[in-house]
């Protein structure tokens, strides 16, 4: 056997490619012919096709719905309004934020693009013509599209479903516009510590409206076996057994009578956690045909209805000291949630995880509120590439810094030196409740200040600065930094929960006779490559080549229960659970091992892919030779077979945190923007692919570059959704995106198996504060203090130009 | 509505089939000849998920009647690499080079490389982001893809001066 084959200890470990090796995609062999298997590419036999008949208006009563001409059209069969949901009490369905959401409109519209009605044809372009021609009648009422202005006293009504529960899902409501209010913190300490400090700053900071626009849109099919009872569901989903959850408690199917499966996932970023009405309509059309169904979103209606994320105005203040020492934070927020409150966030986190807003710093007090409202706008309210309300609190704790820094005419890097968490007092108690469980700030923001020789930079801009005022260069240097904490890997059971779903994670390992292994998780990946590293997990825990373990997800009728990929959670959770459930098969392989060797199990060590005797490593058995034998030996007190299954609660949250700098240069005149460079600093504990964690930090950033300069779904008086294609929806193309630079330190997660903490959504998180700093440190010496994004050419001329710089 | 006859030849097999005039190229190859490789991303042209290659051009399949192909030699995704299996270069160098993600804009990424490689043998890195500009890409931030095209230029180069 190859087992015998003396080769070194450094080769067996090579031979693995467990942790750390940068292992190449076993996904790629598919994707790059052309063979991937995305929803849209699933066709069955006698498949219909749905579309939906979409509002026009922002806010508007429905007078009427004919539908007579849209059935006369060849190939369409049915037209599904509210009045046809209403008596299986479909009309609405929950959202993931204790709120309902019209699955068909119900007497009124309250956004641009809402679902009025689904016709069902026997193609798509049957269905299309079939849209054109529902007749819908409608009588405007007046809109609501500015946050500041919902709850006025003659605010109109908008969830007229809604009007008489004032009593909402966290709390009281104080206005018929109004969601929840949630606060976290010591409030009079922190007015208190704003009223004796030497310096106050105060900004409000608002992050605009943005949509994750992955690749793919959203869609499903949904196929309906009359004769067995069964739905089986494939589609766009984050999440998959949530969504069985969730079908299972709509439609009252029982679960194990419900299957979804997500095939391969052409991107999510947030914008395939929630639940659509396309998947309900499609599910109903299919029980109602016998017949299954694909609904699969178009971009303007992915942009349109499909998941927003961000647009939280948000006010910061803090007190320091007048040597830049901070003393404290506040921070409110004014939430706009449009129509339906669809946010994704854990039940008991209305704003997510927004009171991270501390950030990276010791700051002894702080207090947070959250205000959420109702506008004419669509749902959704998701993490666009980040842990639950994340990337909002560090965009506003990292302008906030800066502002800081330029009252007290202090540079960005050393306030933030001074301001940092200490390497000692990890695991860090936050004023507002978290425990960091690791970090090393200062030894990261050095790195990162020498190998951008950030001084020598400071130096140059401040030449560019001198030769501009002499009027020998239009264009201005900037020097953005941003340091960020994120938390991620949501989360404990005990206050972590989606819909009462406990936010734990799940992997079930099975060792076959001839030493090869498949592992099913409860999560999904749409890009990670988590067939790739979650197989490296198993492979250093249990000493099986990574090329020998399948990696299986997304099916619920094979995978444990898990919830999703998102928040980067998989790594931290599931990649815990896969770590466990791998030590479990070890420690079952060790008494297997000790009885073939003929020894007490304690004089057994593990090394590599192996069990081999304290002090006689020649007596040994491989996992392979274990394994085989568990198959085929009768071991007294043994059941047979080799595997084993884990469902991790995680004790704690994980801090991944970065140093970014990025470097631009701006046309005053043009407003154009670029980045000459930038360089990323990750630290997301124990690194499994060093490739892919590139991969993802390059995409990452390039994310936080469209969001920065130019992403942006903005509405009109009227109600019109501004920017729903990508003519007008900022996607970079290779031209516009620089080339990354990046970077690492590693500090283990102290309560994560393997101590890794996930960075998917860093980059994210960190290069949209670091950008925007850059925009503002070109123009902070002409005064210029805080300017909303997007930095877009005309946004950035438009300052330069009340700067008094252009001609 | 009358369908239209249809020829045309697809990865080098020759078509023949009827189709409605309006049919899109894009829903004609992945409906109606079960090539799911090219994938449909926008409506606007603009993302290039669709690409094909339309006798010897790179063209958004989404764009294109598919009476407007009769006739056309087309290559997809899933006739790139040569009938033996062997990858080409460019699908080697994706993987070798992690110019991929989730995987969705790949084969309109390749695809279009393949033209442009052709056009520009040996391209400089702007001429790279110039060239594959109509396609988007959310996941990688093209640094790696640019990489993947370098390398696969160099790689055909060598084995054109070998052959």
């Amino acid at each position: 056997m190859n087992d015998q084959t003396p080769i070194s200890r450094e080769e067996r470990i090579e031979k693995l490619q467990g942790l750390g090796s940068s292992r190449k995609r076993v996904e790629d062999a598919r994707f790059t012919q052309g063979a991937g298997n995305y929803v849209d590419d699933i066709k069955l036999p006698g498949m219909l096709f749905g579309d939906f008949v979409r509002s026009p208006y922002g806010h508007a009563r429905i007078k009427s719905i004919k539908t007579e001409a849209a059935l006369a059209v060849p190939g369409v069969l049915a037209v599904i309004t509210a009045e046809d949901l209403k008596p299986l009490n479909l009309h609405y369905m929950p959202t993931l934020a204790g709120d309902v959401q019209a699955v068909l409109a119900d007497e009124k519209v309250l956004f641009q693009g809402q679902e009025v009605a689904f016709v069902v044809a026997t193609d798509r372009y049957a269905a299309a013509d079939g849209v054109e021609l529902v007749e819908v009648d409608y009588e405007g009422l007046p809109v609501i599209n500015d946050a500041f202005k919902a709850m006025d006293d003659n605010a109109p009504l908008l969830r007229e479903d809604i009007k008489d529960k004032m009593e909402g899902a966290h709390g009281p409501r104080k206005h018929h516009n109004h969601i929840f209010s949630w606060e976290e913190g010591d409030k009079k300490g922190t007015e208190k510590a704003l009223a004796d400090a030497d310096v106050v700053v105060e900004e409000l900071i608002t992050y605009q409206r943005v949509h994750p626009c992955p690749l793919e849109t959203c869609g499903c099919v949904a196929s309906m076996d009359k004769i067995n009872g069964k739905l089986t569901l494939w589609g766009t989903f984050q999440a998959p057994h949530a969504v069985r959850t969730v079908a299972s408690l709509i439609t009252n199917i029982a679960e194990h009578n419900i299957r979804v499966i997500s095939p391969d996932i052409g991107g999510g970023f947030g914008n395939k956690v929630g639940v659509y009405p396309g998947y309900i309509c499609a599910a109903v059309a299919s029980i109602v045909t016998g017949k299954p169904v694909k609904w699969v979103e178009d971009r303007i209606e992915n942009l349109s209805a499909t998941a927003f994320a961000r647009d939280y105005h948000m006010t910061g203040k803090i007190a320091a000291t007048k040597d830049g020492k901070i003393t404290g934070l506040s921070a409110h927020v004014l939430a706009d949630h449009g129509a339906f409150d669809a946010c994704a966030d854990p039940t008991k986190f209305p704003a997510g995880f927004f009171s991270i807003v501390t950030g990276s710093y010791d700051i002894p007090v702080a207090y947070c509120g959250v205000d959420g409202v109702y506008t004419n706008k669509a749902p959704g309210g998701v993490a666009y590439r980040c842990s639950f309300r994340v990337t909002e609190a560090a965009y506003l704790i990292e302008r906030m810094i800066d502002i800081l820094a330029r009252k007290l005419d202090m540079d960005p890097a050393e306030i933030r030196l001074k301001n940092f968490i200490k390497k000692e007092q990890f695991p860090y108690n936050s004023a507002l409740g978290w425990e960091y469980d690791s970090g090393d700030y200062h030894t990261a923001m050095d790195k990162a200040l020498a190998s951008v020789d950030y001084n020598a930079l400071r130096a140059e801009q401040e030449e560019n600065r001198a030769a501009f005022d002499r009027g020998e260069t239009r264009n201005l240097m900037g020097i953005g930094v941003a340091f960020f904490t994120e938390i991620v890997g949501a989360g404990p059971v005990k206050n972590c929960d989606i819909l009462g779903l406990g936010m734990f994670d799940s992997c079930e390992i099975r060792i076959h006779p001839t030493g090869s292994a498949i592992a099913r998780l409860g999560t999904i990946s749409q890009g990670q490559g988590h067939a790739t590293t979650f197989a490296q997990i198993v492979a250093s825990e249990i000493g099986i080549p990574a090329e020998d373990i399948t990696l299986e997800e997304g099916d619920t009728d094979t995978a444990p229960y898990g919830l999703g990929t998102y928040g980067s959670r998989s790594t931290p959770v599931a990649g815990a659970a896969t770590a466990m459930a791998g030590r479990k098969i070890r420690a079952k392989a060790q008494m297997i091992a000790a009885y073939l060797l003929e020894v007490h199990e304690g004089d057994l060590e593990w090394d590599v892919d192996r069990f081999q005797v304290k002090g006689n490593p020649e007596a040994h058995k491989t996992m392979k030779e274990i394994a085989f034998a568990s198959y085929n030996q009768a071991i007294p007190g043994l059941e047979p077979g080799l595997e084993a299954v884990s469902y991790y609660d995680p004790p704690n949250m994980t801090y991944p945190f970065g140093a970014y700098i990025g470097v631009v240069d701006i046309d005053v005149d043009t407003g154009v923007v670029d980045v000459r460079s930038f360089y990323a600093l990750d630290d997301c504990g124990t690194r499994i692919n060093p490739m892919i964690i590139e991969g993802q930090v390059h995409g990452g950033l390039t994310e936080s570059l469209a969001i920065v300069m130019g992403q942006d779904i903005s509405y009109d008086e009227t109600g019109n959704i501004k920017g729903a294609t990508l003519m007008d929806y900022f996607l970079p193309t290779a031209v516009e995106t620089p080339n990354w630079e990046t970077d690492f330190t590693t500090t283990p997660s102290p309560h994560h198996p393997i101590g890794a903490k996930g960075v998917g959504e860093s980059p994210n998180v960190g290069g949209v504060p670091a950008l925007s700093n850059a925009v503002h440190d070109a123009f902070a010496h002409k005064g210029l203090t805080h300017t909303q994004m997007p930095h877009d050419h005309w946004r950035i001329w438009k300052t330069a130009q009340k700067l008094g710089l252009t001609d | 509505m009358s369908e239209i006859n249809i020829n045309m030849t697809v990865n080098g097999q020759k078509i023949e089939a009827s189709a409605d005039p309006r049919t899109l190229l894009i829903h004609f190859l992945r409906e109606d000849q079960n090539l799911t490789g090219p994938h449909i991303g926008c409506d606007t042209s603009h993302c290039g998920a669709c690409t094909v290659d339309m006798n010897g051009m790179s063209v958004k399949a989404c764009t294109v009647f598919v009476g407007q192909a009769n006739g056309a030699d087309i290559v997809t995704i899933e006739g790139i690499a040569q009938a033996d299996g062997t990858l080409h270069a460019l699908q080697e160098a994706f993987r070798q080079h992690h110019g991929l993600q989730c995987g969705f804009c790949t084969p309109g990424m390749i695809t279009r490389a393949y033209r442009l490689l052709q056009e520009n043998p040996s391209p400089t890195e702007e001429e790279i982001r110039y060239g594959i500009s109509g396609n988007l890409c959310r996941c990688t931030g093209y640094q790696n893809i640019v990489k993947a095209i370098q390398v696969a230029a160099e790689e055909l180069s060598v084995k054109e001066a070998a052959e």
